[in-house]
């Protein structure tokens, strides 16, 4: 099965139908996904903001690292549990959408990015890495996550 | 002069007749209005964790407040002004839409509940600004303002479906 027949399949099989003849399912699956993007751009930006020298100047990268990861995965949890619900209301537009995988391979980056060498550098003493570094790696950080909200925004687009 | 003629004649200006039929100026304005929640809310989230002592808890509350705050502020900013170019957009249809409304309520809520916060306990803060787990009234404050804003995310994300589920009058 390729996986625009996996697409179709999905989009056309019965609990999907029902999911997307209700008026209410949609509006409020992609409400909740909105509001991952706040938890999700706050922990972030927490940790990225701080490692640019732009915000709590005062506390260490690696505490704050640890305290926004918790909610970096809930954030991750709720946006990719409600991303998979609408993908599957309207699968087969987003298999034609060059945004959505422009998205899907930002998400993908990101999430590797992120877990490899964005923690590492986070959770390092301040004095192993060189401020530089870090800036870097928060820039690298921000401009992924706009791509996959950017990319997110042009999905709904008419 | 009443609100509806007024906005009736806001809508006919010419310059809100061109941004309303703009491709492109009227979706990019709607994006950065958008992806700004991820600052705006986002920083918002992250104090009003703090104060629930959710989140950063090794982090004094005024340290969070006062240089999380700047961005809150300037995500804002961006909020209001992208706001008021998509309302500017459509007065009308904004004016007549229920979620519009609801929205602005709960945005207005949202700003009395920080305008008491700072008012009241946040002046005794430096009492418990390192507790992990601020008193009850704090985080009373921050489950409020959480809930406030998950309420305007939702209002302003349903303004698009009046039409689709009440008809269009």
């Amino acid at each position: 099965m390729s996986l625009l027949e996996f697409c179709r399949w999905l989009q056309y099989s019965g609990p999907l139908h029902a999911m997307r003849d209700s008026p209410i399912f949609f509006p409020i699956v992609a409400t909740i996904h909105l509001m991952g993007l706040a938890l999700i751009g706050g922990s972030v930006l927490v940790v990225d903001l701080r490692m640019l020298g732009w915000a709590l100047p005062g506390q260490s990268v690696a505490s704050l690292a640890q305290d926004a990861e918790r909610w970096l995965l809930r954030g991750l949890g709720v946006m990719i549990t409600t991303g998979i619900l609408l993908f599957m209301c309207f699968a087969t537009k987003y298999y034609y959408l060059t945004f959505f995988w422009v998205k899907m391979g930002a998400l993908v980056a990101v999430i590797i990015f992120t877990w490899s060498v964005r923690r590492r550098v986070a959770m390092a003493g301040e004095a192993d890495v060189r401020p530089i570094t870090r800036k870097l790696v928060a820039l690298v950080s921000i401009v992924l996550w706009t791509t996959v909200a950017v990319g997110g925004r042009y999905i709904g687009f008419p | 002069m009443n609100l509806f003629r007024f906005f009736d004649w806001l809508g006919n200006t010419s310059w809100s007749v061109e941004l309303h039929e703009s491709r492109y100026v009227f979706l990019l304005v709607l994006m950065i209005h958008v992806l700004t929640i991820s600052v705006f809310v986002g920083t918002a989230v992250m104090i009003d964790l703090r104060l629930m002592g959710k989140t950063l808890t090794s982090v004094p509350v005024s340290q969070v407040v006062t240089r999380l705050m700047p961005w809150t502020e300037a995500g804002f900013v961006v909020m209001v002004v992208t706001g008021a170019l998509l309302f500017y957009a459509a007065p009308v249809n904004r004016y007549e839409n229920v979620f519009f409304r609801f929205k602005m309520g709960a945005l207005v809520l949202a700003a009395v509940n920080v305008w008491l916060f700072r008012r009241n306990v946040y002046r005794w803060v430096g009492d418990w600004d390192s507790d992990p787990v601020p008193p009850r009234l704090v985080r009373i404050v921050g489950a409020v303002s959480l809930i406030l804003l998950a309420l305007i995310i939702t209002a302003g994300r349903m303004m698009a479906y009046q039409d689709y589920w009440f008809g269009n009058s």
